[in-house]
């Protein structure tokens, strides 16, 4: 799109807004703060709201006190200054008031605080990593691990003039291709730590957000009440694809969540599998532009083209049209220093062999296959 | 700038002309004027930065920029905004104010002084120009975090390491100056507690800049050898500690939030007593105030940090230390409710923008307050509600006291009266559209929009629009300001040596322009 179209687009849509404004179903906006479904959110919640009353009632009277003055102390209506300053007792009293105030919102603060930051005795336990741009969640005790990305959709909806309105999309930029699953009723508690940078694990109508720093391990816990999908997003700005990493939470029974457990167990074996195969050049395509766009396509582009100076393109690179022992090598040890990952740790060797084989054989590069047994032998 | 020159050329006083006066000025009132059109400068270039971050937030879906140029823009934006607009705009005020509100002659270490200026526009350009470097220029948020600022850091970052390592030097020599002219070069019989507020509250704002501005130079630093020389500061994997830079970052950074507002309250407390004509009605305990919030600030950092997995007892005790902060600001705010109280007041533009500083800002102060609440920051930290606070207290707060300041002053620099009728449409327009613009953050916010974002989830549209019309029209309506100034600068009705009917101090006894040299005789105060 040219500029000026491009101005001439959010000239009508601010004319259409200024016209629209009075037509905006204000019920229907979001103004306050979510209750959310833990103990832990109902306690933040109605902290808010005391604190927000306390402010609410000494901003309403200190303003009133400044809009009687602006209306009758003004010279105009002939009002005469008074030439009164300085006292102590009065000094005192909005000293001291203040503090008491203070101490009253300070002591449930303290109460919920010491609630929050007990994470004892949980019953299940599930590790958080963050990635560039997308999150990990390991399930300790039953040994699930997976990868949650943004969903396809959105993926193919947020680039830059992509011809999709995004409001057509369902949950646009808070839906990911695998959420993860809780049971109602249980103390679950969560083990962050990242990868990469710093990201910030939030969901809030679980009422936590707590940065994942790499080197730290740091836990909170949540027990939710209710079955239901809960959504949050990374809060801690993690580069290029910040605002594309989002958290959905499943909270179900006791009984689906063991189900769910069955289910994942199946699914990793059936996976295993399929490394042992040797595929066709077709399939590890097809399958390479699936696995290109969920892990690739944020840093090196659909394209393949990169970011100059950040990102390297992969168009005729010397990795991508070289031996492939390299290009397997990079692609499953990263490389340290930079924002490579080492995808051997988050692919199994299928996808590995398959986009290792998309990234050789696209955008005009023309290189060798490579199998899931060359990637099983060079680990 | 020619304009600025033929103005004050008018006078008898033998100094260079033309480019060479300004380059090799030693004079508080040519550093003041060079300060504050840098300020402007940065301040519509940094303004230009929001308006593309509001345009690409407009509507949901991405329009107009890529997202690692909208960090890009988020990350400049926020720096020149902090170390390019509105520091250098509050020096500007003192480097002209302060040598007249004491009654000395000028600063005392002009020749420091001009260079202290000088680094400025070199150390502004260099961090400008890291947009047209290979990788673009900075995009990890103004407050910089490892591993993001090191390790995944585009090229350009050792050119923002040196110019913030410039910038910090600048601030350090100017505040050594402000000192030793506060301390050394009053008037006789201006006793410490006769000073105006104004250069009292510069007094204490350029103590802290001393000691925090040496702390931001070593974070950079040990950034610097983190990216270069094999250090690994904050790098887990070499032994090192992300935690560690945001420990020493806020160290610097919450005390320079207060250098940022202390001026602006200083500015505040002399404009609304000379408009409500009637004393500040409590000089002292607005002193102690001013120290009390300066020590306060040292000690409630981690505030900044609660998500980072701090042990219960730092989170309980920088959540109490903070709360506290309330406590002093409370007693600005009503001190300022008093003073107008049964003043006789009359509304120029000067007292407009002061009286929407006291409003606006008690607001930023409520939401710092519960910012403050530990457990419920859980829910606020990184979200909009962030910005939509720390914007009311920088830009309602901060900004809207420069802009009183400058229409305060402005007869005394220039000789003549701005344009009363315009300046109130300024104004108007700029107190409504920033409201528009800033106050739906907070709802953005509770509702679950994080900060730092280029796109968002379409629930949080109509806010969004309404965040960017009104940014828009703020942004526009400040252009209106420069034309204001330029109007005064070039002519309008002469102002009396006093301006202001309520108007008093050392610095209203002085011919409007004021001379170029002025208290080359100390005056007397009683």
């Amino acid at each position: 799109m040219s500029a000026g179209r491009k101005i001439n687009r959010l000239f009508s849509l601010i004319i259409a807004t200024l016209l629209f404004i009075p037509n905006i179903a204000f019920a229907e906006l979001k103004l306050n703060m979510t209750e959310g479904v833990t103990s832990i959110s109902r306690d933040a919640y109605d902290l808010h709201m005391l604190v927000l009353w306390i402010v609410t009632i000494v901003g309403v009277a200190v303003f009133a006190v400044i809009i009687y003055s602006l209306i009758y102390h003004r010279k105009s209506k002939g009002a005469v200054a008074a030439q009164f300053h300085e006292s102590t007792t009065v000094e005192v009293i909005w000293t001291i008031v203040p503090l008491v105030v203070l101490v009253l919102i300070a002591i449930p603060a303290t109460k919920t605080l010491l609630e929050i930051e007990d994470a004892s005795n949980p019953d299940i336990t599930i590790k958080v990593t963050g990635w560039q741009w997308k999150w990990q969640y390991e399930y300790l005790d039953e040994g699930i691990n997976f990868f949650s990305n943004l969903d396809a959709k959105s993926n193919e909806a947020r680039e830059r003039n992509s011809g999709i309105d995004v409001k057509t999309v369902e949950h646009y930029l808070l839906d990911v291709d695998k959420p993860i699953v809780i049971p109602v009723g249980k103390k679950v508690r969560f083990l962050t730590t990242a990868n990469d940078v710093i990201h910030s694990w939030w969901v809030p109508a679980l009422g936590m957000k707590r940065d994942a720093i790499p080197g730290y391990i740091n836990e909170f816990w949540t027990r939710v009440d209710e079955p239901g999908v809960y959504r949050g997003q990374c809060a801690e700005l993690c580069g290029k694809d910040h605002g594309f990493m989002p958290i959905v939470v499943k909270a179900v029974s006791d009984s689906e969540y063991q189900d769910w457990i069955k289910g994942q167990k199946l699914a990793m074996a059936e996976a295993a599998a399929g490394a042992d195969k040797t595929w066709t050049k077709d399939d590890l395509m097809k399958r390479g532009e699936q696995v290109y766009n969920a892990s690739c396509a944020a840093c090196h582009q659909p394209t393949g083209a990169g970011i100059p100076g950040v990102f390297p393109g992969l168009v005729n690179s010397k990795i991508t049209i070289g031996p492939a022992a390299d290009h397997i090598n990079i692609v499953v040890n990263g490389k340290a220093g930079t924002a490579m990952q080492a995808f051997g740790a988050q692919l199994n060797d299928a996808d590995l062999a398959a986009v290792i084989t998309y990234e050789r054989n696209s955008w005009g590069n023309a290189a060798s296959v490579v199998q899931p047994a060359d990637v099983k032998a060079a680990r | 700038m020619s304009t600025v020159a033929s103005s004050h050329d008018t006078h008898h006083e033998h100094h260079p002309t033309g480019l060479k006066r300004w380059l090799f000025t030693t004079n508080h009132k040519d550093i003041g004027t060079l300060y504050l059109w840098f300020a402007f400068i940065m301040f519509m270039t940094g303004g230009a930065m929001a308006m593309i971050i509001r345009a690409e937030l407009f509507a949901p879906g991405m329009q107009v920029v890529d997202p690692h140029f909208f960090n890009q823009m988020t990350t400049m934006h926020g720096l020149i905004m902090v170390f390019g607009a509105v520091m250098p705009a509050f020096v500007g005020l003192a480097n002209w104010q302060i040598p007249l509100m004491i009654g000395a002659p000028d600063m005392a270490l002009p020749r420091m002084n001009n260079w202290s200026f000088w680094i400025l526009p070199f150390a502004g350009t260099m961090l400008v120009s890291t947009l047209f470097m290979q990788g673009g220029g900075p995009a990890f948020g103004w407050t910089f975090y490892a591993p993001l600022s090191t390790t995944f850091a585009p090229a350009s970052t050792d050119f923002f390491i040196f110019a913030v390592h410039l910038l910090g030097i600048s601030s350090i020599m100017g505040a050594i100056n402000i000192i030793a002219t506060i301390l050394n070069m009053r008037a006789p019989g201006m006793t410490l507690m006769k000073m105006p507020l104004f250069v009292w509250t510069w007094l204490i704002t350029a103590f802290l800049l001393i000691a925090v501005m040496p702390v931001l130079a070593g974070v950079v630093t040990m950034m610097l050898t983190d990216r270069n020389f094999g250090t690994s500061f904050f790098d887990a994997a070499g032994g090192g500690d992300p935690v560690l830079f945001q420990h020493v970052f806020w160290f610097f950074g919450h005390p320079e939030v207060y250098i940022m507002i202390l001026p602006a309250f200083g500015v505040v407390s002399q404009i609304i007593p000379t408009f409500a004509r009637k004393q500040l009605f409590g000089y002292a305990s607005m002193v102690y105030a001013t120290a009390a919030i300066a020590f306060l600030s040292f000690i409630v950092w981690a505030h900044h940090m609660f998500t980072v997995g701090m042990p219960v007892a730092g989170e309980l005790y920088f959540m109490y230390a903070t709360v506290m902060i309330a406590v002093p600001t409370a007693v600005k705010v009503f001190n300022w409710t008093a003073t107008m109280w049964k003043g006789s007041m009359t509304f120029e533009t000067p007292m407009l923008w002061a009286i929407a500083f006291v409003f606006l800002f008690t607001i930023g102060g409520f939401t710092g307050l519960m910012l403050g609440v530990a457990p419920v920051d859980f829910q606020y930290h990184d979200t909009y509600f962030v910005v939509a606070h720390f914007h009311y207290v920088l830009v309602t707060g901060a900004v809207f006291a420069i802009i009183a300041g400058a229409y305060y002053w402005l007869p005394k620099w220039t000789g003549n009266m701005y344009d009363e009728k315009l300046s109130k449409w300024h104004f108007w327009l700029s107190v409504i559209s920033v409201n528009v613009l800033f106050f739906p953050q907070h709802f953005l916010g509770l509702a679950g929009m994080p900060r730092r974002i280029p796109d968002y989830a379409v629930q949080f549209a109509e806010f969004n629009m309404m965040s960017s019309i009104g940014g828009f029209i703020f942004g526009l309506s400040q252009l209106l300001f420069l034309y204001i100034v330029i109007k005064s600068i070039r002519g309008g009705a002469k102002a009396t040596d006093n301006v202001w009917e309520g108007a008093d101090g050392l610095e209203w006894t002085v011919p409007s322009p004021a001379p170029y040299h002025t208290f080359e005789t100390p005056p007397a105060v009683k």
